[in-house]
């Protein structure tokens, strides 16, 4: 069947597949064939006027379990988790906590990003964190510089201007038993909770 | 005299070092003690949540057992950290088996187990209770009378609605109060929830710049001299992120209230801002 990407006024027909719906319902949390397509999502969303997919369409490929037309889509890397659409949603469905189980498929399946600085940085974030449990902006910022293959011109007028009001620290600080924040990161990446396989 | 933990976050020992340094300041004045939560870790902020539903909870829990042992309320100055703390406790409330798996983790790897008995507060809660508003009006030096301020609450103090101290999440007031106490002006405007775009600051600048663009504008309309925020990467976004030229100044609400209170170091705090707002104080700082 013909899906036609983004989904914009184009006239799509899936077919269903449940057993990936239960999946993905698992995976987020959230009762998504409640959704009726009322758009309130949509209409809300600080950053839809950039998604390849408006919110209520995201959902609406999710809700026939077309799974693999997501992964590559800007809206999963876009979505802000500003929750705005969980405030308005009649159904209670966190859109945010949908994308998020929709990033960590494509990052376990290793499939270029859509928007691969938004991935970059939250690669960059949590590597930062894992050797000394507090976050340092500075080396945190020259990670995501060599991950993300950016123009590393980009943003520099702004990092100056915030060294110059002491805003970068240059030496970083951790916890003091590390060995705990290790420990957990390791937990994370046997892939405990809930990250079963969409 | 109140005793309270204290969860800094990364950004108040860092970049936003100001706010930090303010919070402490008006919390001493107001006679509530703060003790720095004793080894305390990043949140994972956004990016736990994006990549890892493990660590989504599991950063947050830590603080939270760490919280525990000194049996105090913990007090919270960041939006992100805050959110993430208190979805973290609904996430071990409901007690799925998720769960319960986290928190045998918690007491092998911790060695405690979370029982479920801290109770985290937002810096704002904490000096928006009738009693502190009080305190606050009986302890101004230098009232910010004409001072008109737009108070900018974004996503994560409010949303979701669980997380929320407000009685309408969906219209906070809290702010407003404690902007009216120190006798500035709070205005009606119409952005006050809307996203600033987070995250994406680094790696989409030009969606976080649209974004800013749209909220600073809407201050500058409602007649604001400056936002006012109570979260870090809500401050950095709208003062970092501003189109060259007319720019406002955004606050922390802990620095408006230090101006008002007179207490000294406020020069200090506001000269690390990106945008100087020392022009818009000129009036009220000691
Ligand atoms: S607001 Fe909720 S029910 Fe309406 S379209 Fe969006 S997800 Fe579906
Ligand atoms: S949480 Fe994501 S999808 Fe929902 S309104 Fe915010 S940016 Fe849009």
């Amino acid at each position: 069947m013909a899906v036609d990407l983004p989904g914009a006024g184009a006239q799509a027909y899936l077919s269903p597949r449940p057993e990936r719906v239960a999946a993905i319902e698992r995976a987020s949390g959230q009762r998504i064939s409640l959704c009726y397509q009322c758009q309130k999502c949509s209409g809300g969303c600080p950053l839809g006027f950039a998604m390849d997919l408006l919110p209520h369409q995201f959902i609406r490929y999710v809700q026939m379990g077309h799974l693999e037309e997501l992964w590559h889509t800007r809206t999963i890397w876009l979505c802000a988790a500003c929750r705005t659409c969980v405030a308005r949603c009649p159904n209670g469905i966190d859109l945010a906590a949908v994308a998020d189980a929709l990033k960590q498929e494509a990052v376990r399946r290793r499939l270029p990003a859509k928007e691969s600085a938004v991935q970059a940085f939250h690669q960059a974030f949590l590597a930062s964190l894992q050797n000394r449990g507090r976050l340092h902006e500075l080396s945190m910022l020259i990670r995501y510089k060599l991950k993300s293959r950016g123009p590393l011109t980009q943003d520099l007028d702004l990092g100056l201007a915030m060294f110059r009001r002491g805003k970068l620290k240059l030496l970083p600080e951790g916890v003091r038993r590390q060995k705990e924040i290790r420990a957990l990161f390791a937990r994370a990446q046997q892939g405990g909770n809930g990250s079963g396989a969409l | 005299m109140a005793r309270y933990s204290y969860y800094p976050g990364c950004s108040l020992h860092a970049s936003a070092a100001e706010y930090d340094a303010a919070t402490r300041a008006v919390f001493g004045r107001l006679d509530l003690q703060l003790q720095e939560l004793a080894d305390w870790n990043c949140c994972g902020a956004s990016s736990g949540h994006a990549l890892s539903p493990y660590l989504a909870h599991a950063l947050p829990l830590r603080n939270l057992v760490l919280a525990e042992a000194q049996d105090q309320e913990l007090v919270v100055p960041c939006a992100a950290c805050y959110n993430l703390l208190r979805v973290t406790q609904a996430f071990m409330a409901a007690n799925h088996e998720e769960a319960r798996e986290l928190n045998r983790d918690a007491e092998e790897i911790l060695g405690r187990p979370y029982r479920g008995q801290v109770v985290v507060r937002h810096v704002l809660e904490v000096l928006s209770t009738p009693a502190m508003l009080g305190a606050i009006r009986a302890s101004v030096r230098r009232p910010l009378h004409g001072l008109a301020l737009a108070a900018y609450y974004g996503c994560l103090l409010n949303r979701p609605a669980s997380v929320s101290f407000e009685e309408n999440p969906e219209q906070p007031q809290r702010m407003e109060k404690v902007l009216a106490a120190v006798g500035a002006k709070p205005l009606p405007w119409p952005a006050r929830t809307d996203c600033c775009g987070a995250s994406l600051a680094l790696s989409r600048p030009d969606l976080v710049g649209h974004l800013v663009h749209e909220i600073v504008s809407a201050a500058r309309r409602a007649g604001a001299a400056a936002l006012v925020t109570v979260c870090p990467l809500c401050q950095a976004n709208l003062d970092g992120r501003q189109p060259k030229g007319r720019e406002m100044p955004v606050f922390y609400l802990s620095e408006v209230v230090g101006v008002a209170l007179g207490l000294k170091g406020a020069a200090g705090w506001l000269a690390r801002h990106l945008v100087d707002p020392r022009p818009a104080l000129r009036a009220y700082l000691a």
